[in-house]
């Protein structure tokens, strides 16, 4: 997008086609932990892999297709930002988790 | 949104070209500024579910969350929220189209979306606290409560925004501060469709698992 004339930029955010593209697999990617975990398919750690890597990918269709993530021009500060965050909360998440996991005396 | 940013901080040198472009320049420095407190507020939900992760088995002799879930309540709430999320974009694609009416339009179905969701999240809530299940039941159901009820405040405080903007729409129509207000309600949005995946997945899902 970066290349285009200014009001383009402004103005073309998004299309009917790729929100609806969003929409339609972010049913699919939250269909399928449904039908895995509801039918018993699978259990376990593989469960929870389909189960985070659904959310996972799903949080990604949703930053593309409806946040426009992709359209960014350059530098991309957003996704900086974006990604900054994320390891701010890995950190917080994975190091709470892995803190509390080896901490349970009393 | 932010190539407006990037273009004012990387060629300032056009900035006497188009004088209007300045004040889309601040819209979009505005649209940014609410982009990094997303993602502050990406932080906030982050500590949460890792308070929630780490007190999952905590239960202190009362009733554990898989006996209570009832996952037709809650998969109701998640596609309706995904389908909201949808026709927020379709407002911001009205909006884009100049199409005053079809973006008020969407937003009051995104809003009535929003309101239903949460009147299924109070109704759940309502539900769980009778069965013996309030916050101060044990360690899980205080983090069950906070996450849960936190995102549910995001919603609707979201609402309340919505409802603000489309009276801003109908007296002042569509212009420029308008549409950055309409974009950014609409990230909002989204962001909180993205957080409830993830309290779906965490939370019920791996919790009836």
């Amino acid at each position: 997008m970066a290349q285009q004339p200014a009001h383009d930029s402004h103005e073309a955010h998004g299309s009917l086609k790729s929100y609806v593209i969003g929409f339609v697999m972010s049913l699919v990617l939250t269909a399928i932990p449904l039908i895995v975990v509801l039918n018993d398919i699978l259990d376990g750690t593989a469960a929870k892999v389909v189960l985070l890597g659904s959310a996972i990918l799903q949080f990604v269709v949703q930053l593309v297709y409806f946040m426009h993530l992709k359209e960014e021009g350059k530098p991309r500060y957003n996704l900086m930002v974006l990604i900054l965050g994320l390891i701010i909360v890995l950190t917080i998440v994975a190091g709470s988790i892995w803190i509390m996991t080896y901490n349970k005396v009393a | 949104m932010a190539n407006s940013v990037n273009r004012a901080i990387a060629e300032p040198a056009r900035h006497d070209e188009h004088h209007h472009e300045e004040h889309h320049d601040l819209e979009g420095l505005r649209m940014m500024g609410f982009w990094i407190f997303l993602i502050t507020d990406c932080i906030l939900f982050g500590t949460l579910f890792a308070t929630y992760v780490v007190l999952s088995g905590s239960y202190a002799g009362g009733p554990a969350g898989a006996e209570l879930f009832e996952m037709p309540g809650i998969i109701a709430e998640t596609f309706i929220l995904l389908t909201s999320s949808f026709t927020s974009g379709l407002a911001v694609l009205s909006m884009n189209r100049g199409d005053r009416k079809g973006l008020i339009g969407w937003l009051i179905v995104t809003v009535l979306l929003g309101a239903a969701f949460i009147t299924l999240e109070v109704t759940e809530f309502m539900t769980l606290v009778h069965e013996g299940a309030s916050i101060s039941t044990s360690a899980f159901w205080s983090a069950f409560y906070t996450l849960v009820g936190t995102h549910g405040l995001h919603v609707s405080i979201g609402l309340v925004w919505m409802i603000a903007i489309m009276i801003q729409l109908g007296r002042h129509g569509i212009n420029s501060v308008t549409r950055r207000k309409v974009n950014i309600v609409s990230l909002y949005w989204h962001f909180l469709d993205v957080v409830w995946i993830f309290v779906f997945t965490i939370v019920y899902m791996m919790g009836v698992m």
